[in-house]
């Protein structure tokens, strides 16, 4: 059976790799659009930051993908699918056939529709090419803007301070993360950031991007220019769904996708951020292997069933973790927190009915998978203030 | 013995020696009569007391420190004042058990002599004035008849209103160990509780409040049935008031009761405040003795009625005359002759001519405003008198009320005009008398802290502006003219008699051992009495105010075995305060309806109330609560248990019926209840409901409840113990209204602030115990939350004070197979030390069925 995966990244990667291990005599196929090896989209904002190197980031190297019998084209882009024909067609005219197809497109960041969004200097913080831009321009020092203040916003603001620019981070909402975290474990990020240069304009909107030749400056919506030489637009993104509309693909947001992972074609599979499962996208790599994990049981023939679990969001920057999951909105659900000022500890809990919701952990995030844990089971919790406290006031009475 | 100090116990009557080291060690002092070397918690911790924080260290006039000079130029100008405009009668003295027995005396003759009335009372009117009525309607005097030694050579022990293991635990130790050589020794307990004394005995009889009475007649007309009373004085009078006499009591018990004394010659019946402390407390006194004179068990050895003081020096200040209704020295207003004989030797004119005002009475006067100067000394009656919220409008009525004491922070105190620092244990020198007739030194070994001074000293200085010169140069000149007293109109009756020791050089006094009076000669001393004696016509007659629809159960007061009358002392102590940390109410399950075990209730008498916290003990009869009458407002303000007491007293005795007061008990609704664990005492005005004990490692812990919002009251609480450069952790349950917060700075634990909705805490021990550490590490933190270690069991309440060991160890040994006292000892060290805590260790034997506890 020939199964031909596009998108190399995780979830196409793991996707690949589970199938060529679990269907016997599978000829596997990874077409990866950029001119480089399976790599750790995640560890993106430890190369900006420093920690590693290009290298240190491959999650597949070349032989061991061949050991697993997975025949894998970098810098081949797919322009096109025969569904009738079974064939994908690629950018450079190349028609590769398949018995099934799994489209792993992920995502493409948002570029805000801005005056000035096209000068050079303005940036999306999405892939290694886009790291490798800001690290070119970060070695002039300056001033950057970061645009967006959400899990990816912040890993390039810090990773570029760590480089030794001047940031600031232009927000929409009143605190960072504002869709992990409530108000105050936002405040204390905003203040550990703060504490290592970030600076944080909040909440504003950009109204315009500056510059003549390359970007200069910020202008926001209170009628400050902010000076920056560097611009990283981070405020979300959008699933690649060009190629499965192109091909008749049901698509609403994403590509839709049954609890097996197929599309509306039954040859083809889609598995990571280009999906929309029961109405829902997501933007997490853990879902997204999970996915690719059930789509190639499916193509092995067993029963699979994908059943998400609640959004969980982690974050690591400056010392700080961060690490959210669940109903996070104080209206509807009852609040149990934990502060340790010494520590810079803060978590607090979402119940309703007495049952666990929603939590967010910050600087402490041990405790991340024994409160997922709690909020997947949704029994009743017996004693609200041990809960709080963690897994290791669980056991006792 | 160089650098040992022998003194004597500054608390109950049982009055034991001790051995004082040059640094301050205390044991007792094998020499010594009382204890031969015993000693119980209270006495082990002594040397924990000597440094006393809150010592009042200099005279303060109107809120002002003043000198010496100008404060006992104040005091006299008061008295002179008030004996201008009221007469001898406006002015009075309020003493205490505490004074040594000199103090005792200069205060009597300044209130009877200088000032001319008669108006000076002390607070063993509380304690034990009725066995001293009773005792002057037996024998014509007051008289103790037996020793120690009778205790254990009975055959049978009749305990009467007395909680002998936790109020006199020495002569409890004496007692048990007797009867464990001698099993064929019995003890009765007559007490409406099941006290901890009850687990010595062989027979408990759960007395209806106030039917002491009825029990010893009813035994005085069963012990003639059975032909064995012997003619007597009054007894055809005693047994005519004593007909029909029916205690309510099971049959059976009774029975076997009248059966075993009747048929055992060798009997003590030992009294106390449960008898005493009684609208029929002289009644009570006399129907025991009754059955002892009838049948002539009187001064012998092992038989004779037996009243026991609860203060050490009650007796002393009996013996110098320190109450309204005595002159001096056994010397009465009503034998010719002792009146101007006493005029006489101390060349006073004006010695008052008849009894003054007793405690309640007295206070009921300043009250009406005929009270023109009062000084109260080493007393807290704003505490320990009934009615108290009456007693302290009194005491603000007394244009100059004069407080002589040890201590700044006491209720009293607080409210006396002219305040005068006086030397506490350790500090003053001077003799006391003991429940037995033995008269002790108490020796000084610390210098006088700031400018305190003897009471005899500054009375002998107000005295002087007076126009007197008692010419005293020191303690053994005012025992010697004490002796001289008991020597005046002579020849008489009068057993009390110290002529030996009116010859008693400074030299001979400063090494006075122990000595039993009389004295009539030096070298003499005095054994067991046989005075003259008479049967009393004692009629069973019910409580003062009986209970009703509205006020159904019947209100006891009474002592704590770790705390010492209003916690001037012993409240400073955190081991004896983890005995019982809280104001607590008992009561039976079965009369609790819906009132809940653990949270607060209200105490509540036609009087006043007060509100502590519901324990549900089934050792507690039907129709009764008990309340400690420790706490003052220092410790628990809305836990003061006596302004819910009735002021009813004795009509002879004058003391007050503590014993027995109509109540009901209420559910006090409250919105937050929580505790606060701070480094420092905070104000006891910080809750609606507050208790505050210290702790070990200079700690206070604060028990707490309020009607505020909980997160309202967490924040006041918060800002209560905040410090500079400190941080906080905490946790925050709006909805369950849970409220949790440590301070720390470097890693050091400040404070701890914990509420609830409900009563249900964690436990405060284990959490106190963090105080010590010098660091507590980022995961002990949140410990500090849950109030127990992360995977360790919540901690239990200390048992054995001496050894520190916890319900829970004792628990852990008896599960490991310890099956008796001995073994629990060998095992935990609990109960070895001195022994106060061997009553409940067999309990938790007990709770252990179907093993079987070793008496104690």
């Amino acid at each position: 059976m020939k199964v031909v995966v596009v998108g190399a990244g995780p979830a196409g990667t793991r996707c690949a790799v589970q199938v060529a291990r679990r269907v016997p005599g599978a000829e596997v196929t990874l077409l990866g659009a950029e001119l480089a090896l399976p790599y750790d989209r995640v560890a993106l904002s430890r190369l900006l930051a420093g920690e590693v190197e290009v290298g240190d980031l491959i999650t597949h190297p070349i032989l061991a993908l061949e050991a697993a019998g997975i025949r894998f084209r970098a810098g081949v882009a797919v322009a096109a699918l025969d569904r009738a024909a079974q064939v994908v067609e690629t950018t450079k005219g190349e028609r590769i056939g398949y018995d099934r197809l799994v489209l792993a497109t992920g995502s493409a960041a948002v570029r805000l529709p801005l005056p000035g969004a096209e000068l050079p200097g303005v940036l999306a913080y999405r892939d290694l090419g886009d790291v490798r831009a800001m690290l070119r321009l970060a070695a002039e020092g300056g001033h950057a803007v970061v645009i967006g203040g959400g899990l990816l916003g912040l890993e390039a603001a810090t990773g570029l301070a760590a480089r030794g620019m001047k940031v600031t981070v232009v927000h929409a909402m009143g605190w960072p993360m504002d869709r992990q975290l409530d108000p105050e474990a936002g405040a204390l990020l905003t203040a550990r950031l703060g504490r290592r240069g970030i600076r944080f304009v909040m909440p504003a909107a950009t109204v315009a991007l500056e510059g003549e030749r390359h970007v200069q400056g910020v202008r926001v919506d209170d009628g400050r220019v902010l000076p920056a030489s560097l611009v990283v637009m981070s405020v979300g993104i959008r699933p690649h769904v060009a190629l499965a509309r192109a091909a008749g693909l049901q698509v609403a947001r994403g590509v839709v996708v049954d609890d097996a992972m197929r599309s509306s074609d039954p040859a083809i599979y889609a598995v990571g951020e280009c999906t929309e499962h029961k109405g829902r996208l997501i933007g997490l790599v853990k879902p997204a292997l999970e996915q690719a994990e059930v789509a190639a049981a499916a193509l092995a023939g067993d029963a699979a069933c994908w059943q998400p679990v609640p959004d969980q969001a982690a974050l690591k920057v400056s010392g700080t973790a961060v690490w959210s999951a669940g109903e996070i909105s104080a209206e509807t659900a009852e609040a149990i927190i934990l502060r340790d000022e010494d520590a810079e500890e803060y978590r607090r809990l979402f119940l309703r009915d007495g049952r666990l919701v929603g939590a967010v952990l910050y600087g402490d995030t041990a405790d991340a998978g024994y409160y997922m844990r709690l909020i997947a089971e949704q029994h009743v919790v017996e004693s609200r203030a041990e809960l709080v406290l963690g897994s290791s006031f669980e056991a006792a009475a | 013995m160089s650098g040992v100090t022998r003194s004597t116990c500054p608390y109950c009557g049982v009055g034991c020696g001790v051995l004082v080291d040059a640094r301050g060690g205390v044991t007792g002092d094998p020499a010594h009569p009382a204890n031969q070397g015993r000693l119980c918690s209270k006495g082990t911790a002594l040397g924990e007391t000597l440094d006393q924080p809150g010592r009042l260290l200099h005279p303060e006039v109107d809120g002002k420190r003043a000198s010496w000079d100008a404060a006992l130029d104040a005091v006299a100008e008061g008295f002179r004042k008030a004996l201008a405009e009221g007469g001898p009668d406006s002015t009075a003295l309020y003493v205490s058990g505490q004074l040594l027995t000199e103090d005792y005396f200069a205060a009597n003759k300044f209130a009877k002599a200088v000032l001319g009335t008669a108006n000076i009372d002390s607070n063993s009117r509380l304690c034990m004035a009725s066995a001293v009525a009773g005792h002057k309607r037996a024998f014509g005097e007051d008289l103790v008849p037996g020793i120690y030694e009778d205790l254990e050579q009975a055959d049978l022990v009749v305990l009467v209103g007395s909680n002998l293991a936790w109020c006199h635990p020495v002569l409890f130790q004496r007692l048990v160990a007797a009867k464990a050589a001698r099993p064929s020794m019995r003890v009765v307990v007559v007490d409406p509780r099941r006290t901890a004394t009850c687990d010595v005995a062989d027979l408990h009889l759960a007395v209806v409040p106030g039917e002491d009475v009825a029990l010893f007649d009813a035994l005085l007309l069963h012990l003639h049935a059975a032909g064995l009373t012997q003619p007597a004085p009054g007894l055809e009078a005693a047994l005519a008031a004593a007909a029909g006499a029916a205690p309510r009591l099971p049959p059976a018990d009774l029975a076997r009761f009248l059966a075993w004394f009747a048929t055992t010659p060798r009997v003590v019946t030992l009294f106390s405040m449960g008898a005493n402390q009684s609208s029929a407390g002289t009644d009570k006194a006399n129907a025991i003795i009754n059955c002892h004179v009838a049948t002539g068990r009187i001064g012998l050895p092992g038989a004779g009625p037996f009243s026991i003081t609860g203060q050490p020096n009650a007796m002393g200040g009996r013996e110098v005359g320190a109450l309204s209704n005595m002159l001096a020295g056994h010397l009465d207003w009503a034998t010719p002759g002792e009146h101007a004989a006493l005029a006489e030797f101390w060349r006073a004119p004006k010695l008052a001519t008849q009894p003054g005002l007793k405690a309640v009475e007295l206070f009921q006067a300043a009250g009406a405003g005929r009270i023109g100067a009062m000084w109260v000394m080493a007393t807290n009656p704003a505490v320990s008198l009934p009615d108290a919220a009456a007693v302290r409008a009194a005491l603000k009525r007394i244009p100059m009320l004069v407080a002589s004491d040890c201590t700044r922070e006491s209720d009293t105190v607080d409210l006396a005009r002219i305040r005068l620092p006086a030397l506490g244990w350790g500090e003053k020198d001077g003799t006391v008398t003991n429940s037995e007739r033995v008269i002790s030194r108490q020796r000084g070994f610390r210098p006088w802290p700031g400018e305190a001074r003897p009471d005899w000293w500054a009375i002998s200085q107000v005295a002087q502006r007076l126009g007197w010169d008692f010419g005293w140069d020191g303690p053994a000149a005012i025992f010697r003219e004490h002796a001289a007293v008991t020597t005046l109109a002579r020849p008489a009756q009068r057993v009390f008699d110290l002529a030996g020791f009116t010859t008693l050089e400074d030299a001979g006094y400063a090494a006075l051992a122990p000595t039993r009076w009389p004295v009539p000669a030096p070298g003499v001393q005095g054994g067991r009495l046989q005075p003259m004696a008479r049967c009393v016509p004692t009629p069973p007659r019910a409580p003062a105010h009986a209970t009703s629809a509205g006020f159904p159960l019947s209100l006891l007061t009474g002592r704590l075995r770790d705390q010492w009358h209003t916690m001037t002392r012993t409240g400073g102590v955190a081991r004896l305060m983890a005995h019982v940390p809280e104001p607590l109410v008992s009561m039976h399950p079965d009369d609790a309806g819906a009132l809940a075990d653990g949270a607060l209730a209200r105490v509540e008498s036609a009087w006043g109330s007060a509100v502590l916290r519901l324990k549900l003990d089934p050792a507690m009869p039907p129709g009764s609560v008990f309340a400690p009458m420790h706490w003052t407002d220092r410790f628990a303000p809305a836990a003061r248990i006596n302004p819910a007491v009735n002021p009813a007293v004795d009509p002879i005795s004058g003391q007050p019926e503590l014993k027995h007061t109509p109540v009901r008990v209420l559910p006090v609704p409250m919105a937050w209840h929580g505790f606060v664990l701070a480094r420092r005492p905070l104000p006891t005005d910080l809750a609606e409901w507050s208790a505050r004990l210290p702790l070990a490692h200079g700690t206070w812990r604060h028990e707490l409840a309020g009607e505020e919002a909980p997160a309202v009251a967490f924040a006041r609480l918060r800002a209560a113990v905040a410090e500079p450069d400190a941080a906080w952790v905490t946790l925050d349950d709006a909805a369950a209204g849970t409220h949790r917060a440590a301070l720390l700075r470097d890693g050091r634990l400040l404070a701890v602030v914990v509420l609830g909705a409900t009563p249900a805490l964690p436990a405060r021990d284990w959490l106190a115990g963090l105080f010590a550490e010098e660091r507590i590490g980022l995961p002990a933190r949140r410990a500090l939350l849950a109030g127990r270690p992360a995977d360790g069991p919540a901690p239990t309440p200390t048992i054995c004070v001496c050894h520190g060991v916890s319900a829970g160890r004792i628990a852990a040994a008896i599960a490991g197979g310890a099956c008796s006292l001995a073994q629990v000892g060998e095992a935990t060290a609990a109960g070895t030390g001195c022994g106060s805590c061997r009553p409940e260790i067999n309990a938790l034997l007990a709770l252990a069925a179907p093993r079987v506890a070793e008496p104690a």
